[in-house]
């Protein structure tokens, strides 16, 4: 389970995060839906512990991101917005030097990899350069590198962002799956098609607070609108709306 | 925390090693331009040294007919003698065609004054704004005026007197500099080519680990892990260190091969610089490798891409030159105030080591302590960067 509790972060003059709360649960996808600039990497960056908040509390599994980091650190995957490879390491290469830094034990790690491989279906280019393969396969392994520690959160930042659409495709089932085997998922996304597909729970934040929280469902039928979309317009419309 | 810092330095060790740019720049173009461009300038200057003596000096001559004997001494002295009948402005205008280098006129007047006992006219044309020309009618003035000597010499003698009235002071020249002292004035920047090849070693590494992780977008995932910063800067500073000694190694080794073949004792020079030396040269730069390194590390953890670093490191290059371009000009010596400057104590030590003077091991300890000192601090530095929010924007 993924926790946010008040938290709040400023750049500045720029309030980017008020007083956030959410939470996301285990065997679900949370979908983090906002506009450019609404805070949702802001908020993410202080869940996965690499912004301190100016106030309030972030906890993976209840355990306090900035007290007790690496255990909280250790039951996160993160895939963040640039899901950079070290273009000179084989796939392979690149997932063992995020396993080491986590502190995957080598005997474990091998086994572990051959797994990941097999599940995300890496087997045809785990040994190549990160250079040469393709958008897609670059974010399996970056997504396999972000899982490679097996921890039970995973919080992805607009994780669809520049994939074809066979990627899109093939990371919705991966993260279906990843679901079904009851991992705790929160990824954002300023596209409402793809949150509207894939999420049981949306939260919508603008200007650094929520604005609208629950099932696509409740959010439509709350909202009295008749898509999402609408939604998330009339979510939006108090602050002035997308600018 | 140490565990964590091997598993860095072994991912950039073995990444850079993989990457044509860096290996080229690191441990080949870096280090062997010192020594080959070296090679090739000592041996240019010293061809240029020995070639001022021995050549064969043409000059034209016109009025040979009215000096035979001075035509012969030039002559006997290793000048070639081209006789053409020049006003003084023919020969003005033939030296500025560059058709003659150098014409000595013998005037008409000049037998006459000669066998009268006055001043004989010479006139030497020459472009004094070309250098070679220059030494030649140096070295023609200096003939000329030692026939002179010479003739005065026998006028004294003629009339009864010592000639040795005609030298009131006799002057002896002694140069104290030793064979390979004077070596030193031509390899002094030596030097700054053996701390520019160990800097270069790392340059690219130190941009990759940082600038490079930037612009590739890894640097947000590696950051979001549970690992201490000072661990990742330790293991990327440790990495460009690596990269570093291996690049004076490779620099030192050619230096070794390279004055294998620079004939400096044919010039009385010995260079002193085999294996031995060449040891001790890696031992005074080792304290300086984690110095370049974490200076290097700490400027492109400052930058946004790989290009921005690139042009703020070329300049870092050029600082270790500052203190040893101020020794050259004040000439300064080997002095235990000066072993608290990094880059210029290596170079007075390297030099000391050349010259075969004593060296003091206080002297090692300071320099050695004082590159160590602040690299730590650099370090840190660099360490403390990392640690802040402000390394994602």
């Amino acid at each position: 389970m993924i926790e946010a509790r008040a938290l709040s972060k400023r750049f500045g003059d720029l309030e980017a995060v008020r007083e956030l709360s959410l939470r996301a649960r285990d065997g679900e996808i949370t979908g983090l839906l906002g506009a450019n600039g609404a805070g949702k990497s802001t908020t993410l960056r202080m869940l996965y512990g690499v912004l301190t908040p100016d106030g309030g509390t972030a906890s993976i599994d209840g355990l306090d991101v900035r007290g007790e980091t690496s255990a909280a650190r250790a039951r996160l995957g993160v895939l963040a917005h640039s899901t950079g490879l070290y273009g000179n390491l084989s796939a392979r290469e690149n997932i063992e030097y995020f396993g080491a830094l986590l502190g995957v034990p080598r005997a474990e790690l091998d086994s572990r990899i051959a797994s990941l491989a097999q599940e995300l279906d890496l087997d045809g280019f785990l040994d190549q350069r990160a250079r040469g393969l393709s958008q897609g396969q670059r974010i399996k392994v970056a997504l396999a590198r972000a899982l490679v520690h097996s921890p039970p959160n995973l919080v992805l930042d607009e994780p669809t962002n520049g994939l074809d659409v066979m990627a899109i495709r093939s990371l919705r089932e991966l993260l279906r799956r990843l679901r079904a085997q009851g991992h705790c998922i929160l990824f954002s996304s300023h596209v409402m098609g793809e949150v509207a597909a894939l999420c049981d729970r949306v939260v919508i934040i603008g200007h650094g607070r929520v604005l609208a929280e629950g099932s696509v469902e409740s959010i439509r039928e709350r909202s009295g609108a008749s898509s999402l979309e609408e939604a998330f317009l009339r979510a939006l419309e108090p602050e002035g709306g997308l600018e | 925390m140490i565990g964590k810092l091997g598993i860095v330095f072994a991912k950039e060790f073995i990444e850079n090693l993989r990457d044509r740019r860096t290996l080229l720049s690191a441990l080949l173009f870096g280090p062997l331009f010192g020594p080959l461009l070296f090679g090739a300038m000592v041996s240019r200057m010293l061809h240029q040294s020995a070639a001022e003596t021995d050549e064969v000096l043409e000059i034209t001559l016109s009025g040979a007919e009215q000096a035979p004997n001075l035509a012969h001494y030039l002559e006997s002295q290793g000048l070639k003698l081209k006789l053409a009948p020049l006003s003084e402005a023919a020969a003005r205008a033939e030296v500025r065609r560059g058709a003659s280098a150098l014409v000595l006129i013998v005037p008409e007047e000049y037998a006459a004054r000669f066998r009268a006992g006055e001043p004989a006219p010479l006139l030497l044309v020459a472009d004094s704004s070309d250098s070679q020309t220059r030494r030649s009618a140096e070295r023609v003035r200096l003939l000329l005026s030692a026939y002179g000597s010479g003739i005065a010499q026998l006028r004294i003698q003629a009339r009864g007197l010592s000639p040795l009235l005609a030298v009131p002071v006799a002057v002896n020249e002694i140069d104290v500099t030793t064979p390979t002292g004077r070596a030193i004035v031509v390899l002094g920047f030596m030097t700054y080519f053996i701390l520019f090849a160990m800097l270069m070693g790392g340059l690219y590494l130190a941009i990759d680990a940082t600038a490079g992780e930037r612009e590739r977008g890894s640097l947000e995932a590696l950051l979001s892990l549970p690992v201490a910063r000072g661990a990742l800067v330790g293991g990327k500073i440790l990495a460009t260190c690596a990269y570093m000694a291996l690049s004076l190694a490779i620099n030192l080794a050619a230096f070794v091969v390279v004055f294998r073949f620079v004939p400096l004792e044919q010039f009385g020079m010995s260079a002193n610089l085999g294996p031995r030396t060449a040891l001790e040269f890696f031992a005074i730069c080792l304290p300086f490798v984690p110095l370049g390194a974490a200076l290097m590390t700490l400027v492109a953890s400052f930058t946004r891409s790989y290009r921005e670093a690139q042009t703020y490191l070329t300049s870092v290059l050029l600082i270790p030159t500052l203190p040893i371009a101020f020794a050259s000009i004040y000439s300064l010596k080997t002095r235990s105030a000066l072993m608290l400057i990094p880059s210029l104590s290596q170079h007075l030590l390297m030099t000391s080591v050349l010259k075969d003077e004593p060296i003091s091991a206080r002297d090692i300890a300071t320099s050695a302590l004082s590159a160590l000192v602040l690299a730590g601090l650099l370090i840190a530095a660099t360490a403390r960067h990392w640690r802040r929010e402000s390394m994602l924007r």
